[in-house]
């Protein structure tokens, strides 16, 4: 089990060929509290570093852009109902969607845990 | 305060209305209602409850309101008292359209002309139309003429590229026309990365809409480049008018290269900010688009008036009629109010007052991008934020310090963005009390952040929840049964 990152603030999970994916605390942080999330229907297909949900806040409408490529094959279905769960847990209850992996070669250009904590703290 | 409902009790009663003369014999029994819960009130009370909740509001007549990209300026009152004349006021919209009755509002048409005739010349367009009803659909206007143009020619382009500094309303009008939105980041500089536009410009975009200032209140210094490199791929140039405020009678988006544009009248030619009211977004465009203007349309032709109503083209109707005349015509009263000088002047001192507020800030606030600004400028509060003091907790500081709080958190590409626009018709003294609020506030922080999550303190609610009024949207009043 392995945990990547991505520029755009986005986390991806992999297990077996199974990669969840959320957004991070960082993303959370910046978006403020959540009020909407419209999410991608399962079996569509998603693109590295392509927009495939739109989340909404109190501030602002943001994108949240694919980690890796895939189908979708699971939507956490809590999110429509209790979208706040993100700001609470981002990168755990709060994941957003599970897809089949299509290419484990875009992983390399995702970051590991301690190069994305370093990415952000230069975004300060 | 109580809600108008809350303050009803049965039977009481403001006016009385008058026997009807009509029979009601015949009127469909199933059509009546007596359950419609309207709120029961004497005139007194009326009259206390409306004055009083228009005691609390802020506004432009009451405060100073700096709210970025949003040109909350000053409405000269001449132009409310002039739009309500019932010469004007009580015109039937038919009139305009049916051809034996134009004479009978040959002067309202001639408004209309004219005031299309000002706007191309201070934005160096060649026709226009007046119909759509606010900005954001001035924009969706703007994008379907494009989108037909394309069309007509047998291109078929599915792109349209905007800047990370856009307004949210111009990738959402490329997309209800189906177009793909590509956003461009901006460069170090804040203008468009000329770069990365390039990597995206191809025969697939149908257009490039900029915002010029553009949002973080800068110029886009390589505006010229940007539009050959449009053309020369067949793209077409949008031009956002939500900032002309700042460049009316010095510099023309057509000149620029833009071939279609879109106005907010009420940024720029003094009439009221709609809040989901009457607005008015006209179009500019350049000659070869004229055909695929909305209709109706009113045009001069040899000198007389002639209303356009039906063509080939165009790309239909937009709004009924002339969309929202009384707004056009308070536009177009600003713009014959302040003539060719006072529209440059005016332009000139909303220039020169939000750079006196950036200069005078820039000292105590991170300011992003150090150079002049246009009309606008746009301050980081990110270290504030660090110690417990939020652009949003800064903004309540100032409801209770008598100021509306300026833009926060737009553009989204400035952390905590606090995005100052003066206008041109504040004076130096409310700007330096307003310069010194937020110095004295800079100083609260370094020695008590935390007393800002308590602002404001003088409102009628301190801070809304808004994240539950979001999701919970209620609109309309219900008595709550406990």
């Amino acid at each position: 089990m392995s945990r990547y990152y991505s520029k755009d603030h986005e986390w991806l999970e992999i297990e077996g060929n199974v990669g969840t994916i959320g957004i991070t605390d960082y993303a959370q942080h910046q978006l403020g509290d959540i009020t909407y999330i419209e999410m991608p229907e399962v079996g569509s297909e998603i693109k590295q570093f392509s927009i495939f949900c739109t989340i909404e806040s109190v501030k602002a409408a943001s994108d949240v852009y694919a980690p890796v490529s895939g189908k979708i094959k699971e939507v956490n279905e809590a999110l429509e109902n209790t979208p706040e769960i993100i700001n609470k847990s981002p990168e755990g209850e709060g994941w957003i969607v599970k897809v089949e992996v299509a290419n484990v070669s875009e992983f390399d250009s995702l970051m590991d845990k301690s190069s994305y904590e370093n990415y952000v703290k230069g975004l300060d | 305060m109580k809600l108008i409902f809350e303050e009803s009790k049965s039977g009481r009663n403001s006016f009385n209305l008058p026997e009807s003369d009509v029979s009601l014999k015949n009127f469909p029994v199933e059509l009546s209602r007596s359950d419609v819960d309207l709120p029961e009130i004497s005139e007194l009370d009326l009259v206390r409850h409306f004055v009083n909740l228009s005691r609390l509001n802020f506004s432009v007549d009451t405060q100073f309101y700096p709210l970025g990209s949003c040109t909350m300026k000053y409405n000269p009152k001449i132009l409310e008292k002039a739009s309500n004349t019932p010469e004007f006021s009580n015109l039937h919209p038919y009139l305009s359209i049916l051809p034996e009755c134009k004479d009978r509002c040959n002067g309202a048409l001639e408004i209309i002309s004219d005031f299309q005739d000002m706007l191309c010349e201070i934005t160096g367009m060649d026709c226009a139309t007046v119909n759509p009803m606010a900005g954001a659909h001035g924009e969706l206007t703007g994008i379907m003429i494009i989108s037909s143009y394309h069309k007509s020619k047998n291109s078929k382009r599915t792109k349209v590229i905007v800047p990370d500094s856009s307004h949210g309303t111009n990738p959402a009008s490329a997309s209800m026309v189906g177009y793909e939105v590509v956003t461009i980041p901006s460069n170090s500089e804040g203008e468009m990365d000329v770069n990365e536009l390039k990597k995206h410009l191809d025969t697939d975009v149908a257009a490039v809409m900029m915002t010029c200032p553009n949002t973080l209140g800068l110029f886009e210094k390589n505006i010229k480049q940007i539009s050959e490199m449009a053309h020369s791929v067949g793209a077409l140039m949008y031009y956002d008018g939500a900032n002309l405020n700042a460049i009316m009678g010095k510099v023309r988006p057509g000149d620029l290269g833009f071939d279609v544009i879109h106005v907010n009248v009420h940024k720029t030619f003094g009439t009221p900010h709609g809040g989901g009211g009457p607005g008015a977004g006209p179009v500019g465009v350049k000659k070869f688009l004229e055909d695929f203007l909305p209709i109706p349309r009113v045009k001069r032709d040899n000198g007389s008036l002639v209303v356009i109503s039906s063509s080939d083209k165009s790309i239909g109707h937009v709004s009924s009629f002339f969309g929202n005349f009384a707004v056009v015509l308070r536009a177009y009263l600003y713009i014959k109010l302040l003539g060719h000088d006072g529209i440059k002047y005016s332009a000139e001192m909303a220039v020169l007052n939000a750079n006196y507020v950036m200069n005078k800030l820039k000292k105590y606030l991170k300011l992003p991008y150090d150079r002049s600004c246009m009309h606008e400028c746009v301050f980081s509060l990110s270290e504030m934020a660090k110690v417990g003091a939020s652009a949003l907790d800064f903004a309540k500081y100032l409801i209770d310090m008598d100021f509306h709080p300026p833009t926060i958190y737009f553009p989204l590409i400035v952390k905590e963005a606090f995005m100052i626009e003066p206008t041109e018709t504040e004076s130096k003294e409310t700007l330096d009390k307003f310069v010194d609020t937020i110095i004295d506030a800079v100083k609260l922080t370094e020695q008590n952040a935390e007393v800002f999550k308590e602002f404001p303190k003088t409102t009628i609610i301190s801070r809304p929840d808004e994240t539950k009024a979001a999701r919970d949207l209620i609109v309309k009043y219900e008595k709550v049964v406990s």
